[in-house]
Parts: structure tokens; sequence; C-alpha cells
């Protein structure tokens, strides 16, 4: 009894820190902006909930956020999962670089997929050019960047379960008489249900809280909640309709993430898993290599081509091919901006660097508070509310910054480091979901043979924790670095006019007119990527199929 | 029943089933012997439909299965580590094959009590798969395999993770069961204890290529080559000059039985042809070590300028490491192998 409750002190000791950050810069500027549009003058006036959601506008916001969530979700599922199958079983020249290759536009700035595919298909895009055909009008373009956007998420989580399924379980079903189509539905569809439901619900809470996609693509038109919420509250400066829609968008993403926390316990329990080396192999038959050259074909349509339009948008001046466009970010007299735009990279990576040590700790904390066998069930509900800032909108939490941390002894609004506490903030699921499969899987039976060979606790955790997990951290620092360099919504509002981020900075080049301008966002863009796509390929050298579940 | 012609399976360059032939004949159980990667499994995969062939044929009641996908063959597959299907429960792992092919539910429920009695697990139907323990598994995996009533069963090691004992009980009860129903076997097996007990007919492979094919009495007696002869567990044996009943071997002059092949040979003596005399008599040997084996002690054997040798002693008189001893050799337990030379 005594063991136990000093096993619960030492992951109360562990999760202190992460409480109280994510109390003080989650939750506290989160209450703090609901509090301000609904408590007025000392009343709360909680009829604004009605009135809200009665308000025909609002409910057309409302409707679209949730089918073009379901929309884009199915359409990412049934473009993807035959990539899935296809990285899983597959063996062919190039796979690793094709890999990190899908993966690239889920650690890119949902800003620079915005301007990529309105580059593709926008007006003047290589579609309007080529056969007069725009999309931007219509919801293609949206669904079509959610897949752009999403695919690795299926890849990963589907395609990594499945190139672990023994194949041998399909084989035991055909020699019982079930035919190849009868196999993969009575056998591995049933394996593979939990992945898909917990990818699906992955994709359907990016695509329900997406923000810069839509605000790119979406025009007049097509709104989200997210970005009503940000209409709301910076152009209309209604608070009121925005707190409400906020604990809508909250409530949402709660009932997401608790079905998603269910699906995700379920997931590996009682499935054999072999290693995914042993289950690729060659296609074969033209049935196989058909498969395999529609797959790449769909890659190379929806993920390479609008990454290479928006190459191309930032190389193509008036005067032809040349570097005008990157030549014109280091001016600091267009006007926009009190700084050259090139000075948005430094910020960034300045920005990004702080960022991601933040949520290192953070996230290392509370994953090694997670993974503490003696971990009570308060921690373990700790879990899932790790995962609500990827759905609450971002756009509050920014505002929220500036309205919560104003005021001594929290005065941070002069601070730089407000835009870096933001961005950890996003960061620190991804640290933990890439951290917490790790250390579960670090067989206890080791550290018992290091204690048997000598070694004090201390020395065990330095001799056989840390090289497991080395590379874990790595991985998850390298996604927190993406993901803060790319973060766009609560950025936005906090970021200081003389120290624009790089995605601030596109969007406020797009939000001018002008070819100049134009042409200097997808410059900021495509360097944006390329930071973007080296930090992720070098994370690809280190990772393993095992670690983490993005 | 089932023939293979000629059949060939190649991984990239190299073969792992090269041209082998074999026949299995109705309600016979033909275990096949090897070591890992002697293409046993391949074996079974290539009959079974799951590999195809790079050249050959399979032949099941005379009909080439060439084209005929793995869930129209008929044939049962027993895996190495069972496959049962965890997201089932016993009752649906048996059924999977009745489903497959269409039985009705009644009569499927039917033939799932009548299989799970048959393996010793009756009532097991509604029991989770990952509570079974090792040998239940095993069973389970057997039922689910003979629910369809294939034509031909084949297992790919059946007793392989199962500890000793088990597996010794285990093969009395499969040879049983398949002898009363009649089944066709084909296993396959790197275990000789289990091939012999379990076979009708042992098939002995080597690097893809069928090395001796016999009973398991004609292929313990008399193996056919030193490779054969070394699987098997024999260490004694030396190339030897054989002229008359006489051959010529690092261990001196040794009897052999009359008739056997002249000329350059290679030389098995049994550990039981090997007996202990005074150490003025014969050859003159130091006792490196000896080892309980139950029924007998055995006894290694360390000659001044010639290869070990492996002695086979009745418990009272096995000798204690160190002893000086000397070595006849009995002719009838003296076997010249069939060929000479590393193959």
């Amino acid at each position: 009894m005594a063991a136990r409750r000093k096993g619960a002190a030492v992951s109360g000791a562990l999760l202190a820190l992460p409480v109280v950050f994510f109390a003080l810069f989650f939750a506290y500027p989160v209450a703090a902006i609901v509090a301000r549009g609904l408590h007025v003058d000392g009343v709360w006036r909680l009829g604004q909930v009605g009135e809200v959601l009665g308000d025909s506008g609002i409910r057309h916001v409302l409707w679209f956020t949730a089918w073009q969530a379901l929309a884009s979700t199915a359409l990412t599922l049934l473009i993807a999962l035959p990539g899935a199958y296809v990285f899983a079983r597959f063996d062919f020249r190039g796979k690793q670089i094709l890999r990190a290759v899908v993966t690239v536009p889920f650690v890119l700035p949902t800003v620079v997929v915005g301007t990529a595919f309105l580059a593709l298909v926008g007006r003047g895009g290589l579609l309007d050019e080529l056969w007069g055909v725009r999309l931007d009008t219509t919801v293609w373009a949206i669904l079509l960047a959610h897949v752009f956007f999403n695919y690795a998420v299926v890849v990963r989580t589907v395609g990594g379960l499945w190139a672990q399924l023994d194949p041998r379980q399909e084989e035991a079903a055909r020699v019982l008489g079930a035919s190849r189509f009868a196999a993969w539905r009575q056998v591995t569809l049933p394996a593979l249900a939990p992945a898909v439901a917990a990818a699906s619900l992955m994709v359907f809470l990016f695509t329900f809280t997406s923000f810069g996609v839509v605000q790119i693509l979406g025009g007049p038109t097509f709104a989200t909640l997210e970005v009503e919420i940000y209409r709301q509250t910076s152009e209309i400066f209604d608070l009121g309709t925005a707190a409400v829609l906020t604990l809508v968008q909250f409530v949402a993403v709660g009932a997401i993430l608790a079905v998603h926390a269910g699906t995700v316990r379920r997931r590996e329990s009682v499935l054999r898993l072999v290693a995914p080396e042993t289950t690729a192999r060659r296609p074969r038959g033209r049935g196989q290599w058909a498969l395999l050259g529609g797959v790449l074909t769909s890659i190379a349509v929806l993920l390479v081509l609008p990454l290479a339009v928006l190459v191309q948008r930032s190389f193509a001046t008036p005067g032809g091919a040349g570097l005008g466009y990157y030549r014109a970010l280091t001016r600091d007299d267009s006007g926009i901006f009190l700084v050259a735009p090139i000075a948005a990279i430094g910020n960034s990576l300045q920005y990004a660097v702080a960022a991601t040590g933040i949520a290192v700790v953070i996230g290392s904390l509370a994953a090694a508070a997670l993974t503490r066998r003696d971990a009570g069930r308060l921690v373990r509900g700790f879990d899932a509310l790790l995962m609500l800032p990827l759905g609450v909108s971002a756009v509050t939490v920014g505002f929220g910054f500036l309205i919560a941390l104003d005021e001594p002894p929290l005065d941070l609004r002069a601070s730089w480091i407000l835009v870096p506490l933001a961005q950890a903030l996003v960061g620190v699921p991804f640290v933990v979901r890439t951290m917490l499969p790790v250390l579960r899987a670090v067989d206890g039976r080791l550290r018992e043979a290091a204690a048997v060979l000598g070694a004090s606790p201390w020395r065990v955790w330095r001799e056989v924790d840390l090289p497991i997990v080395r590379r874990a951290l790595l991985i998850a620092a390298g996604f927190a670095f993406a993901v803060s360099l790319g973060e766009f919504g609560a950025t936005v509002f906090i970021a200081r006019p003389d120290n624009p981020t790089l995605p601030v900075a596109v969007a406020r080049l797009l939000g001018h007119p002008g070819d100049l301008n134009y042409g200097q966002a997808m410059a900021l863009s495509t360097i944006l990527m390329v930071v973007c796509a080296v930090a992720l390929l070098v994370l690809e050298r280190l990772r393993t199929d095992r670690t983490g579940e993005f | 029943m089932l023939s293979l012609d000629q059949a060939t399976v190649r991984f990239g360059a190299r073969p792992v089933l090269d041209g082998v032939g074999l026949d299995v004949a109705e309600h016979e159980i033909v275990c096949v012997l090897g070591p890992s990667g002697s293409g046993k499994s391949t074996l079974l995969r290539a009959v079974a439909g799951l590999q195809p062939l790079d050249a050959g044929r399979v032949l099941l009641d005379g009909r080439d299965l060439a084209g005929v996908p793995a869930h129209k063959r008929e044939v049962g597959l027993m895996f190495q580590d069972h496959q049962l299907f965890p997201q089932r429960d016993v009752g649906g792992n048996v059924a999977f094959g009745l489903r497959m092919h269409h039985v009705p539910k009644d009569r499927q429920d039917v033939r799932v009590r009548e299989l799970l009695e048959l393996v010793g697990l009756p009532g097991a139907a509604g029991r989770a798969v990952a509570a079974l323990s090792g040998g239940e598994q095993q069973r389970v995996a057997l039922a689910r395999a003979l629910a369809p009533r294939p034509r031909l069963l084949m297992l790919d090691e059946p007793l392989g993770q199962l500890d000793r004992s088990l597996r010794e009980r285990l093969v009395v009860e499969l040879r049983e069961l398949f002898s009363r129903l009649g089944t066709t076997v084909l296993a396959v097996t790197h275990d000789q204890g289990e091939a012999f007990a379990l076979a009708d007919r042992v098939i002995v492979m080597r690097d893809g290529r069928i090395a001796q094919s016999g009973t398991p009495l004609e292929v313990w007696q008399r193996p056919a080559d030193e490779f054969v002869a070394r699987f098997l567990g024999f260490d004694n044996v030396v190339e030897a000059t054989v002229s008359g009943q006489v051959a010529d071997t690092p261990w001196g002059k040794v009897p052999v039985p009359e008739g056997t092949l002249q000329g350059e040979r290679t030389l098995l003596v049994r550990p039981a042809g090997v007996r202990l005399v005074s150490a003025d008599e014969g050859l003159r040997c130091m006792v490196a070590a000896r080892t309980f084996r139950g029924t007998h002690v055995a006894v290694r054997l360390q000659p001044e300028d010639a290869p070990r040798l492996e002695a086979a002693c009745a418990l009272r008189e096995a000798p204690e490491p160190g002893d000086e001893v000397g070595v006849a050799f009995d002719a009838a337990e003296i076997v010249v192998l069939g060929r000479r030379g590393p193959s």
C-alpha cells in the first residue's frame, strides 16, 4: 500500500509541470475568452447560446463544418487506403523516400497548403491556364486540400498496422476455402478496423477544425466554425458569438476525442504482430502492378503536383523564370510589413526552436507519467486531455492569450515567449503521441536485468531507457518543430507586426492584391515548405515503423 | 493421390525447391524431415497454392492444380504457429472453413461440437483463443483444419512450439486419430523423433532436394548419405577404403558386414557398434565426456590421432571421464553409406 502511494506520488510529481502549463496557457486563456463573451456587466448571458445557435447563418456554418469534415474524411480514406496497402505490403524501389514525401504535406503549414491549391486550381492557376478549370469557387478545392493534408495520417496509422499483420492469417483463411476478397474481409478488415477508425477520427478532427486551408480556399462562400470564430473575433468583434462557437467546437471535439481514445486503446489488444520487413514483397501479376501504378499516380497528382506548382509559381516572375520574388522578400519598402518579409524566416526559426524545447520538456514529462504502471485513473484521464489543444480553436487560444495574459504577475503581452508558448500547446500532443508507444514498449525485464547487474535506478534509466527513447525523443522534437513552424491560427493573433512568422507573412501577402505580393507569398511558402521537408526527411532517417502513432 | 513432379520454386536466383518429385498415397502419412531452410515449408505452401511454382507440377487425384487458387484446392494446412484468428472464439475458428463452404448454420454447430470432442476439447467453443494454452491452440488448429474435410491435410511443424512431454503424447494421439479417420497427411518437421513416430514414410530434404525417402525404419537403419546420417544425430562418420570385409579408417581396421560395397566409401559406425574393451586391447582412447541418456550412457572417446568417437554403454559399465579404454567394433552396427563425397 505504501509502495503504491509512493508510485502515485512520483506520477503526480512528473505531471505537476504539464498540469500547470496546461492550466495557465490553455485552460485559463480559453476560459477567460469564453467568460469575456458570455459574462457581460456581471451577468452570465447564457441565453446567447440559444440565440447564436438559432441564427440561420451560424447554423449554415455548423452544417458546412460537419459535412465537409465527413466528406473530407471519406474522400481521404477512399484515396489513402489503397496507398496504405501498397506501402504495407509491396516492396518497390524508392519506397522509403516516397514514404517521406507523402508525409511532407502533413507537417506543412495549412497556409502553404491553401496557397499551393490556390496555385493549382485557383484563378490563374495551372488548371485555369491549361483547361480553364477553376475549383476555388467550389468545395472541391477544400476537400482535395484536406486529402492532401491528411493522406499521411491514414497511410501511417493504417499502413503501419497493416504492415505488421501476419500475412499467414489471410493464408490460413484461404486454405480453409475463403476467396482472396473473403479472406481480406473476414480476417484483415476486422484486424484493421480499429486503426481505420482511429485514423478516420483523426482526419475528421483535423478537418472539423480546419482553419488555414478554408480561410484561403473558402472565399466568402465557405466557412468552418474555426473560420467563423476568427471572423467574429477579429472582424466583427462579436465576442459573445465567438464564445458560443468556441464552446460548441469544444464539446464536439471533446466527444470526438473520447471516441478516439476508446478505439486507440482497443487497437492492438489481441492482434498478433510481426516485423514489418517480413511482410512486404514485390508486386506480382498485372493487378498488383496496376494497383501500385494507380497509387503512385494519385500521389503524383494529389500530393506532388500542388507542391510543384507552388515552387514553379515562386519562380514565374513577369519577366520570365527568375529569382525576382525571392529578391523582393529582402526589401522592406512594400508597406505591408515593418520589416523585410525575409526576416520572418529568422523569427519563425527562433520561435519554433523555443516552442520545441517547451513542448519536448512538457510532453516528455507527461508521457513518462502516463507510462508508469502505477499511474492512477486520474493520470490516465490526462492522456485524452493532452489531445485537446489539437482540436480546440487555435484562434480562441491566440485571442485568449491576448486578453488573459495581460496583467501582472502574468503580463506576457510584450514578451516574445508568448508565441512559442502558444505553438508549444500544439506541439505537446505530438510529443506525447510519439513518446508513449516507445516508452510503453520498453521491456520491464530489461530494467530488472540492469538492476540485478548492479545498476541504481538512475543508472537504469540512463543505460536502458535513454538509449531506447533517444530516437523517439529526436523524432518528437522534429514533429514539434515542424508543427510550431507551421502554426497559424494562434500565432496570427499574437505575433507582433514587426515580428511576423512565415505562415503569418504568407497570409498577409496573400491578403494584399498584386502579382508581386502573390509571387512573394509563393516564394515564402516555398521556403517554408523546404524547411519543413528537410526537418521531416532528417526524421525519416531516424524513424522506425514502430515509433509513434502519426 | 498427391504427386509432385519436378516442382521448383526460386526466391530470386536461389532455388528453394529444386525439382522435387514425391507421391503421397491415399490414407498415407508422409513426413518431410529436414533442417530449417531446407525448403520444407515452401513445399507445403506450393501444394496449398500459396506459393506459385516456377517449374514443375502439383497433381491432386491426377488433376493438375496449376491455376487453381488456394481456396479451391480442398487441402488443409495447419500453420507452424497455428494462425488462429484472434478476433474469433474457438467455435468461430473451427467453423470458419464450414462457413466458407456455405454449410448451413445448424450443421456447422454439429460439426464444430463433433470436432472439438475429437481433439479432446469438448465444450470449448465459447472460449477466447488468447486464453488457450499452447497444446490447446494446437488442438483447435487441428480441428479447424479438419472441419471442411480436406482431401489432404498438411501440417507445418505441428508440435514445434510445445514442450517435450506434451509433444510425445500428442504425436501418438495424432497418429491414432489420423489412422482412425483415414486422413491423408503430409507433414513437415525438423524433429526426427516426431517424424519417425508420426509417419508411415519419411522424406529427408536438404537444400530444396530430396535426400532420402523410405519408411522410418529404413531411413534410420540405412541413411542414404553422410548428410542424412549426421542429421539423424550420428557423428561417427568417416571416410574409409573398403576391401573384402574390412574397411581401412582413421580408427584403424574396422570389420564391415558381408556384401558391402567396395572401394572408397563413407562409413557410419553406430554408437552401439563401438564396444569398450580393456585399455590394452583394440584402439586406445581416452574418455572425454559422458552424458546420461536415460536408457544408456553416451560416451565421447578421444583416440590418439583420429576423430572423436561416440559409444553407447549400459548404465553400469560406463567409464569415468579421464579413464583409458580400448575400443572394438561390431560389424553388425556398421553401415556403408551410399555415396562418398561432400554431398
